[in-house]
C-alpha cells in the first residue's frame, strides 16, 4: 500500500460524496454524503502523516479534530432537519426553495 | 457706576429674548391675560434699562467734552476666522445707537400695551406677543452691533420676524403672498449687502465698525481695479453694495413694492416694524458707516438721488390711495426718502462748499433726528389707524367719515401727528424736516432741495386728506358700536408727548449727534426765510386738502379726478411698478432663465440619475435569478468554481 493508493481512495470517497450531494433529493442523504467527503479528507491527512511527515502524531491529530467538528455539525444539522421535517412533513430539497431571491 | 450700567446693557436685549423664548416655547396655550402681563413687564424692564443707559451715557460722557465718544460696552470674540480676522459680538454705544435703543424700547412697550386691545380675542394672541418680542430683540441687537457681521446676523433676524409677522394671519392668502414678497425682496437686496461686507472686510481685514470707519480704511479701499474691462473704484463699489442692504430694507425705489403690501400684517406690526423701527435700518446702516460712505462721493450722490426720488414718488402715490394703511405706508416711504437723501446731501457740491471740509454734518444729524421724530409720530399714526380699523372694521377711508365725535381722543392725538408729519410749527416734524431741507439747500443740490419742498407740500396734502376723510363730515357708511378701547387709546395719547415736544431736542441733536472722525463742522449759510418757506409749503398742502376734503365730502375731489383722467389712473395704480416687477420676474426671469434651467434639471440632471437607478434595478433583477433556492444548483456552482480554480491555478 503506497501513498498513491491512499490518495486514490480519498479521491474516490470525495467523488462519491460530491456525487451523492448533487444527486440526492433527500436532506438526510445529503448529510451522509457530507460525512463521506469528510472521511475522504481524513484519509488524506492520515496517509500523508504516515508516509511523509517526520512526526506522524501531528498529522494524526487533524482527523481527530475533523471528526469532533463533524460530530458537532451532524448534531446541529440533524436538529435542523428534524424540525424542518416536523413543520414541512417532507425533506425533498427540490421543493424546499423558500430562500430563493 | 456708569461702567457697571453700560456693562449690563445686554439686559436690554435679554428681556425681549427671554420673553420670546418663554412665551414661544412654554406659553403658547396659556391664558392670554398672563402672557400679556408677562410680555409687557419684560418690555417695560427693557425700556426702563434703556432709558437708564441713555441717561447714564448722557451724564457720563458730558464731562469729556465733544463730540460724544463711542463706547464698547461689551465685546467678546465670537468667530475666529484667522489670527488677524475675528468677528466679535459686542454692544457698541454711541449717540445714534443709544437714541435707537430708547426709540425701539419705548415704542415696543407701547405697541405691546396697544396689542392687548387690538389682538383681543385672536386665537393666536400668544404667538403674536412671542414674535413681537423676537422682533424687539433682533432690532435692538441690530442697533447695538459692534461689527458689521453681527449687524448682518441681526439684520436677517429682523427680516425673519418681519416675515413671520406680515404673514401672521396665515389663513389669508394675501398676507402669505405679502410676507413672501417682503422676504424675497429684502433677501435679494441682502445678497448684495453680504457681498459688500465680504469685499470691504476682505480689503480692510476687519469687521469692526471702528476700523471700517477710520480714514485709513477709506484710503486703503480707494483704489481702482479692472473688472470685465471696466475700471471700478473699490470704495464706491463696496459702499454701494453695502447700501444695497439698506436699499431693500428701507424700501427705496424700485425695491419699495414690498412695503405697501406688508400692511397685510396686524396694525401694531405695521406700526413698530414697517414704520417706526425696522424700515429705518437702512438709514441706520448708512449712518453707522457714514465716515466710509462720506469718502465715496459717488455713493453718497447715488443715495441722495434715490432718496429724493423715492420721497417725491411715494408722496405722489399716497395722494391717490384709498386704503388707510397704504396711505401711511407710502407716507413712510416718502419720509424714509427724506432721511436717505439727507444723508446723501451731507456731501457738499464741489462748487458749493466754502470750507475745506466738504462734509456737512448737518445732513447726518438731521437724518438721525428725523428717524427719532418720525418714529414717534408715524407709530402714533399707525396706532390711530389701527384703532379706527378696529372700530370701523374696514380699511377703506371712503367708508369712514364723521368719526370726530365718536373717537374724540383719537381725533385730537392724530391731529397732532398729522400736524407733525406735515411740518407745522412747533410740532416735532417741523424741526427735523426743516433741518433736512436746510441740508439740501446747503449742499448746493437745488433739485433735491426743491424735491424736499414739494414733497413737504404733498405730505401735508395727503395727510390731511386722510385726516379729513376719516374724521370730518358725515359717516359714509353704516357704523355700529364704535368705541375707543382704553388699551389702545392710552398708548396713542402717550405718543402725543414726543410728537409735540421732540422739537425741543433740535439743538441737542444738531450739536451732539455727529459721526466720528469729523470733529470740525463747516460753516454754512442758514437763511432765515427757509422755515417760512417750509411752513408755507405745509400750509398750501393743508389748505388744498381743506378745500377738497375739509367738509368730509369727496365730490370736489371726484371732479378734479375726472379732469386728470389717465394720469390719475397711472398714479393710483402706483405707476404700475408692481406690474413691472411681475413682468420682470414672470416673463423674463421665470420664462427665459428659470424655465431652461428647470428643463436642464428635470431632463438632464434628473434623467441621468434615473438612468443610473434603472440600470441598477435591471442588473439586480438579473443577478437575483441566480439565487433560485435550489440547494444542488448552488453546490454545482461551487464544484464548478473549484474545478475552474484548479485549472486556472
Amino acid at each position: 500500500m503506497t501513498l498513491s493508493h491512499c490518495i486514490a481512495l480519498s479521491l474516490i470517497l470525495c467523488g462519491i460524496g460530491i456525487f451523492g450531494m448533487m444527486t440526492r433529493r433527500n436532506l438526510l442523504g445529503i448529510l451522509l454524503s457530507v460525512e463521506v467527503i469528510l472521511n475522504g479528507a481524513n484519509i488524506n491527512f492520515a496517509a500523508f502523516a504516515h508516509f511523509k511527515a517526520a512526526d506522524p502524531v501531528a498529522g494524526a491529530v487533524f482527523p481527530i479534530f475533523v471528526m469532533a467538528v463533524s460530530a458537532c455539525e451532524i448534531a446541529v444539522a440533524l436538529a435542523i432537519i428534524l424540525s424542518m421535517y416536523r413543520s414541512k412533513k417532507r425533506l425533498d430539497v427540490y421543493r424546499l426553495e423558500e430562500l430563493n431571491g | 457706576m456708569a461702567d457697571f450700567i453700560f456693562f449690563n446693557s445686554y439686559l436690554i436685549l435679554l428681556c425681549p429674548l427671554l420673553s420670546f423664548v418663554l412665551i414661544g416655547l412654554g406659553h403658547l396655550r396659556s391664558d392670554n391675560r398672563f402672557v400679556a402681563k408677562f410680555a409687557i413687564t419684560l418690555s417695560a424692564i427693557s425700556c426702563g434699562y434703556a432709558l437708564l443707559t441713555a441717561l447714564t451715557y448722557f451724564i457720563a460722557v458730558m464731562g469729556h467734552g465733544h463730540p460724544y465718544p463711542e463706547k464698547m460696552a461689551l465685546d467678546g470674540a465670537w468667530l475666529n476666522f484667522s489670527p488677524t480676522l475675528t468677528a466679535n459680538l459686542g454692544i457698541y454705544l454711541d449717540p445714534i445707537s443709544v437714541m435707537m435703543l430708547v426709540v425701539i424700547t419705548v415704542i415696543s412697550l407701547l405697541v405691546n400695551i396697544y396689542s392687548v386691545g387690538y389682538m383681543k380675542g385672536d386665537s393666536s394672541f400668544n404667538r403674536f406677543f412671542a414674535l413681537l418680542a423676537l422682533f424687539s430683540f433682533s432690532m435692538l441687537g441690530l442697533v447695538v452691533s459692534s461689527n458689521i457681521l453681527q449687524m448682518f446676523v441681526f439684520w436677517e433676524l429682523v427680516g425673519v420676524s418681519s416675515y413671520a409677522l406680515i404673514g401672521f394671519w396665515y389663513e389669508k392668502p394675501s398676507a402669505v403672498a405679502a410676507s413672501k414678497k417682503a422676504f424675497i425682496m429684502t433677501r435679494f437686496a441682502d445678497a448684495f449687502f453680504l457681498l459688500g461686507i465680504l469685499l470691504v472686510s476682505f480689503e480692510s481685514g476687519s469687521f469692526s465698525f471702528q476700523t471700517l470707519n477710520s480714514p485709513e480704511t477709506a484710503a486703503l479701499l480707494n483704489k481702482n481695479i479692472l473688472f470685465a474691462g471696466m475700471s471700478i473704484n473699490l470704495l464706491t463699489l463696496g459702499t454701494l453694495l453695502i447700501f444695497c442692504g439698506g436699499w431693500g430694507k428701507s424700501a427705496m425705489f424700485p425695491l419699495h413694492v414690498w412695503l405697501p403690501d406688508a400692511m397685510e400684517g396686524p396694525t401694531p406690526v405695521s406700526s413698530i416694524i414697517h414704520s417706526a423701527t425696522m424700515v429705518v435700518a437702512g438709514v441706520y446702516l448708512t449712518a453707522r458707516m457714514f465716515p466710509l460712505f462720506a469718502a465715496a462721493e459717488g455713493t453718497l450722490f447715488m443715495i441722495q438721488c434715490i432718496g429724493a426720488f423715492t420721497a417725491l414718488f411715494a408722496a405722489i402715490i399716497a395722494i391717490t390711495q384709498m386704503d388707510i394703511k397704504r396711505i401711511l405706508a407710502f407716507s413712510t416711504l416718502s419720509q424714509l426718502g427724506y432721511m436717505i437723501f439727507s444723508l446723501g446731501a451731507a456731501k457738499v457740491c464741489a462748487d458749493g462748499g466754502h470750507h475745506e471740509s466738504s462734509v456737512n454734518l448737518l445732513g447726518y444729524s438731521a437724518a438721525m433726528y428725523h428717524v427719532f421724530t418720525h418714529a414717534f409720530f408715524k407709530c402714533m399714526l399707525f396706532l390711530g389707524a389701527g384703532a379706527i380699523i378696529h372700530a370701523v372694521h374696514s380699511n377703506d377711508i371712503l367708508k369712514m367719515g364723521g368719526l370726530k365725535s365718536l373717537m374724540p381722543r383719537t381725533y385730537w392725538s392724530l391731529l397732532a401727528a398729522c400736524l407733525a408729519i406735515a411740518g407745522v410749527f412747533p410740532f416735532s416734524g417741523f424741526w427735523s424736516k426743516d433741518a433736512i431741507i436746510l441740508t439740501a439747500l446747503q449742499s448746493g443740490h437745488y433739485i433735491t432741495f426743491l424735491v424736499g419742498l414739494v414733497t413737504g407740500a404733498l405730505t401735508a396734502f395727503y395727510m390731511f386728506r386722510f385726516f379729513f376723510l376719516i374724521f370730518h363730515g358725515e359717516a359714509r357708511s353704516k357704523l355700529h358700536d364704535v368705541h375707543e378701547d382704553p388699551w389702545m387709546t392710552w398708548p396713542i395719547i402717550f405718543l402725543t408727548i414726543p410728537t409735540v415736544f421732540a422739537g425741543l431736542l433740535e439743538h441737542f441733536f444738531i450739536a451732539e449727534v455727529i459721526p466720528p472722525h469729523f470733529a470740525e463742522t463747516g460753516h454754512f449759510a442758514h437763511p432765515g426765510w427757509l422755515p417760512w418757506l417750509a411752513t408755507l409749503a405745509a400750509v398750501i398742502g393743508i389748505g388744498g386738502a381743506w378745500l377738497l376734503y375739509g367738509k368730509g365730502k369727496t365730490e370736489a375731489a371726484a371732479r378734479l379726478k375726472s379732469m386728470f383722467g389717465p394720469a390719475y389712473t397711472v398714479v393710483s395704480n402706483k405707476f404700475y411698478i408692481d406690474e413691472l416687477w411681475l413682468f420682470i420676474t414672470h416673463k423674463i426671469i421665470f420664462a427665459c432663465i428659470a424655465a431652461p434651467i428647470k428643463w436642464f434639471d428635470r431632463k438632464v440632471v434628473d434623467g441621468s440619475m434615473n438612468l443610473t437607478g434603472w440600470l441598477l434595478q435591471v442588473g439586480g433583477k438579473g443577478v437575483r435569478l441566480a439565487q433560485n433556492g435550489q440547494l444542488q444548483f448552488y453546490l454545482g456552482a461551487t464544484v464548478l468554481g473549484v474545478i475552474m480554480l484548479l485549472f486556472l491555478g
